[in-house]
């Protein structure tokens, strides 16, 4: 946001594309020991938002671990996720080991009658033995039809990073959408998992903009797929889905470039591209906008005090890091000592580099020990960083903002701007609080019992 | 293929980072997949460590599997030792890197490396967590003390350091339940012994130290499950013997002073328990009493497993109603004590299968992971850990071992506790048919999030003022105006219990009218 709240005009006329003055940001491009979860762990907000699918891992007890070590406390929830763990005996013969998944597959629906849709989530093991998990999500289909679809896609380690699991899964929908008919007016699709109170805001807002029809993917329910075609124009909520992004431009929808929905500058450009491509007269766009950026300025305000000025270091986690970056270097006046992303899709990126400050250190892929290295010698005030990584590096003395926890919870829109902010705040109001104890002993006044004084 | 929503255990390389994580010098390098480094955060995060686990991961990703992966283990071992330094390596692979075949071990051997290099063959598909543990302390031990071993044939030779008996610790590792401070308290056990500690293994031990592990007299054996293959190995080497009993509650700790008192060749010393053995006696006091037959089931590694089923009969007077164990290892061990109880060991890792006997048994309390934790909330039974796997609430920061007479103590405490919450429990509900119930309260182990919802609470509290109002619903069977009241002279705290079980009793038996006399039939049918 510039200081005269002036963007959403200026990018509702926008003359040029956003992507062309994207600067050739130069990109530190690494490769070593990674230090991040696989696409599997996308199966843990997945499977809570579309509410009758079932995630069925394909893998070893590394991946149930994986996945039950990520998972926490949910896992006791009844959770619609499980895996399917291959034995030795399998690993024998491949032929069995499809009768051995139909069994594993007709057992867990038997149990879990209300399933709708089964993903066959592929992870390392099956995708080095090359098991088929397509072919068998195309056998199961015809199998448990017409209760039940099947659709396949991979999450292992090897292919995915993270977030790129919700990509792949998203992708495995993509064929699975209505096509539009010809009398499908123009309508916009969201894509990306989002909180359902943040996706319930986004509904109203853009019903108060005047754009519409509006539909999300993933849905809530597997019955509910949205249609696609050329009249689709196509609004990606989350940094991460290029796969998902191209089968759906390969069905005729427009992308829409754009930042991506997170703090004010973030969800006002967002919301204006979109109003732009459904000829939404500026001023209705001002005055629904206005009063929403007014409240989460008021709830920045605060924050910024608290962060301008110190610097912040983002090792590779999920891709949300240049637009979180962004946010906090422009709208919170933090400093940016390095941002890794474990991926970095420049077309997608384009509309935020471009707000990115010159200079930027980006870097992509990763080589931890090196990058812990520059990490220590920039000594930054805030590390953002995966769970492995921070409790380490806070013994060290820093003071790290542990990354996963961006991805449980609502952080995108005006309503979030300010609980995002805070995400980042907190770390450092704690180490205040505590720096007391944290120095030598010595410093600290006693606390006397006040009688004595007296 | 095996269905699984849950599991006990993780891969055997997670072991393998337990036994790593937990000496001091040794380095793993780690053929595995991007994204196997969550097992990082196990460490970081459950146990709280201030350090990242010394393992170095080729993490692979598919793009890489058309070239040379073996390059790249090559290059990561490479580089692990450059900048770690560490005083041996141990190299293998998760289940990813199994498949790929790349020969970690063979690799790291063709570098040529100035230090050991102990190369891990971990059967992912077959086996699991604690056998992997197991397996790399073995191969640790067998690599680092081996150069040390005496000729076959040759006696031991007189310990370096004069008369006074010396013995390793062996098995506490990382994410070990408990780990820390039970060797603290076996530490301390052995010092009031008179027998000096070489050796903690693999805890806190340097190469240095797993290299004189046979300089000992005789082994404690801590955890079977992680030590027991090490402990051969070292008596068939070294001629050590070592312990059978883990000093788990008050009488194992006897069993295990004597055994250890037998193979130092000294006398038991007397007076060891006063002032540190507080169980015994909290066990037979007159509050205790009500503990007398409760029921209880219990599930776990089967150490831990084994030591509660004995601690829960003969200490605090329990009726053990289930006994199992997750560790196929110890299955033996668990069947064998289950026999001894009369009743039949529950083997398996599979959760569902333990909640439905939990649910079939129907026990007072439970002991268990941090499963049968959930497993028991949901069922609505009060509930204590005994084992791993567990959750960062029980890495806890006071000191809270298991094992010796401070450990009884630890468990008296912790067992009892939900139970006392769980009469605490049940008096609040039968309060809460009581004039003088404060709908705030709720049970205090439930904490504050989940008090009585304000509403409900409010809802039923007037209505039940005058007593004869009684709010429960009208029972399918009605009650005479005399028995009615004769109901309301029982003690409002059983009130509740006794409408209920003598409804029940009527129904069961079609009475369709509830007199006195039901009501003292039914007492008499229900009453222990
Ligand atoms: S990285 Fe691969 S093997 Fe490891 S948990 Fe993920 S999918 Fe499974
Ligand atoms: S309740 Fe259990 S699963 Fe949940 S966080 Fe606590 S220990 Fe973990």
């Amino acid at each position: 946001m510039t200081a005269d709240g002036n963007f959403a005009p200026a990018a509702l006329q926008g003359s040029r594309p956003a992507e062309a003055c994207a600067p050739e940001l130069p990109v530190l491009v690494e490769r070593g020991q990674h230090e991040v979860f696989c696409g599997l762990t996308g199966i843990i907000w997945l499977h809570r938002k579309i509410q009758d699918a079932f995630f069925l891992v394909v893998g070893s007890r590394t991946c149930a671990h994986l996945i039950q070590s990520a998972a926490g406390v949910m896992i006791f929830a009844e959770p619609r996720f499980a895996t399917a763990i291959i034995e030795d005996r399998d690993l024998a013969g491949l032929a069995d080991m499809n009768d051995e998944l139909d069994k594993v597959v007709g057992r867990l629906l038997e149990r879990r009658p209300e399933i709708k849709l089964l993903f066959l989530v592929g992870s390392c093991p099956s995708e080095v033995i090359k098991l088929d998990l397509s072919r068998a999500a195309q056998r199961l289909s015809s199998l448990h039809a017409p209760r039940v679809r099947v659709l396949s896609y991979s999450g292992s380690g090897i292919e995915t990073t993270f977030t790129q699991g919700e990509d792949a899964c998203l992708a495995a929908l993509v064929p699975q959408m209505p096509a539009e008919t010809s009398a499908s007016p123009r309508s916009l699709l969201v894509v990306g998992c989002l909180a359902d109170v943040v996706e319930d805001q986004f509904r109203r807002l853009f019903a108060e903009l005047g754009v519409g029809p509006v539909h999300f993917l993933p849905p809530r329910s597997s019955g509910e797929l949205p249609p696609v075609g050329p009249q689709t124009h196509l609004l990606l909520a989350q940094p991460f889905l290029a796969e998902t992004a191209r089968l759906l431009e390969n069905r005729g929808a427009r992308r829409l470039a754009a930042p991506f929905p997170l703090g004010i500058e973030g969800t006002t450009a967002w919301l204006a591209v979109a109003a732009r491509a459904f000829g939404i007269d500026p001023l209705r766009f001002d005055a629904v906008t206005g009063p929403k950026i007014e409240r989460a300025r008021r709830a920045l305000q605060r924050y910024r005090k608290e962060l301008e000025g110190k610097s912040v270091f983002f090792f590779p986690d999920s891709q949300l890091e240049i637009p979180l970056a962004r946010l906090l270097a422009r709208e919170l006046g933090m400093e940016l000592a390095e941002v890794g992303t474990p991926y970095l899709h420049r077309r997608h990126m384009a509309p935020e580099l471009a707000l990115l400050p010159m200079g930027t250190f980006l870097s992509q892929g990763q080589h931890l020990d090196r990058q812990l290295d520059r990490c220590r010698a920039a000594r930054p005030d805030l590390v953002v960083c995966g769970l492995g990584l921070a409790n380490p590096l806070e013994a060290e003395g820093l003071t790290t903002k542990w990354s996963i926890e961006l991805l449980f919870s609502p952080v995108q829109g005006y309503e979030q701007a300010g609980d995002l902010a805070e995400l980042f705040a907190r770390p450092l109001r704690r180490r205040a609080k505590l720096a007391r104890l944290a120095e030598a002993p010595a410093r600290a006044e006693p606390v006397r019992i006040l009688a004595a004084g007296e | 293929m095996q269905l699984t929503l849950w599991t006990y255990e993780g891969p055997p390389h997670v072991g393998a980072m337990r036994v790593a994580t937990a000496l001091k010098d040794v380095h793993y390098v780690l053929h595995a997949p991007q994204g196997d480094t969550y097992a990082d955060l196990l460490f970081t995060m459950i146990e709280r460590r201030d350090r990242r686990p010394p393992v170095t991961y080729t993490t692979f990703q598919a793009r890489d599997l058309g070239g040379d992966t073996a390059e790249l283990f090559k290059e990561a071992a490479r580089d692990a030792v450059a900048r770690f330094k560490p005083a041996a390596l141990l190299v293998g692979a998760s289940c990813t890197g199994e498949l790929i075949q790349d020969d970690p071990g063979g690799l790291a051997r063709a570098l040529n490396l100035p230090i050991p290099v102990i190369p891990l063959e971990l059967p992912s598909y077959q086996k699991k967590e604690n056998w992997g543990a197991a397996e790399t302390f073995y191969q640790t031990v067998r690599a680092l003390a081996g150069p040390s071993a005496p000729q076959p044939g040759r006696p031991r030779p007189a310990p370096a350091d004069g008369p006074r008996p010396s013995c390793n610790i062996l098995g506490p590792t990382a994410l070990g339940f408990r780990h820390r401070d039970d060797v603290a308290e076996v530490v301390k056990l052995l010092g009031t012994l008179g027998i000096r500690v070489a050796v903690v293994a693999p805890m806190g031990a340097a190469a240095d130290d797993i290299a004189r592990l046979g300089e000992a007299d005789f082994n404690v054996v801590l955890y079977p499950e992680l030590a027991l293959s090490a402990a051969q190995w070292l008596k068939r080497t070294f001629g050590q013997p070592f312990t059978t009993v883990v000093p788990i509650g008050t009488g194992a700790t006897r069993d295990f002073i004597a055994e250890v008192c037998g193979l130092a060749g000294i006398p038991v010393p007397p007076g060891l328990e006063e002032g540190a053995a507080r169980a015994p006696w909290y066990s037979r006091s007159v509050d205790s009493t009500y503990l007398t037959g409760k029921r209880v089931f219990i599930f776990g590694d089967g150490t831990h497993a084994v030591a509660a089923a004995r601690i829960a009969t003969e200490e605090l007077g329990f009726e053990v109603v289930g006994l199992g164990t997750y560790s196929r290892e110890m299955a033996r061990e668990v069947r064998a004590a289950a026999g001894r109880l009369g009743i039949e060991a529950l083997i398996t890792d599979d959760y569902l299968e333990v909640e439905a006997k939990v649910a079939e048994l129907a026990p007072e309390l439970v002991l268990g992971t941090q499963m049968e934790r959930h497993i028991a909330k949901r069922l609505g039974v009060p509930c204590a850990v005994i084992s791993a796997p567990v959750h960062v609430q029980d890495f806890p920061a006071r000191y809270s071992p298991q094992m010796g007479f401070e450990g009884a103590n630890v468990i008296f405490d912790s067992w009892v506790h939900p139970l006392m919450m769980g009469l605490e429990e049940h008096l609040l509900g039968m309060f809460r048919e009581d004039f003088e119930f404060n709908d705030g309260a709720a049970p205090s182990h439930l904490g504050p999030g989940s008090k009585v919802p304000a509403a409900v609470a409010r809802a039923t509290v007037p209505a039940i003022i005058p007593a004869a109002n009684d709010p429960a619903p009208a029972g399918p069977s009605g009650w005479t105006l005399e028995a009615e009241r004769e109901l309301q002279k029982i003690p409002f705290f059983v009130r509740g219990k006794a409408r209920r079980n003598t409804e029940r009793f009527a129904q069961e038996r079609g009475v369709a009218l509830i007199t006195v006399e039901t009501l003292y039939d039914a007492k008499a049918h229900f009453g222990r």
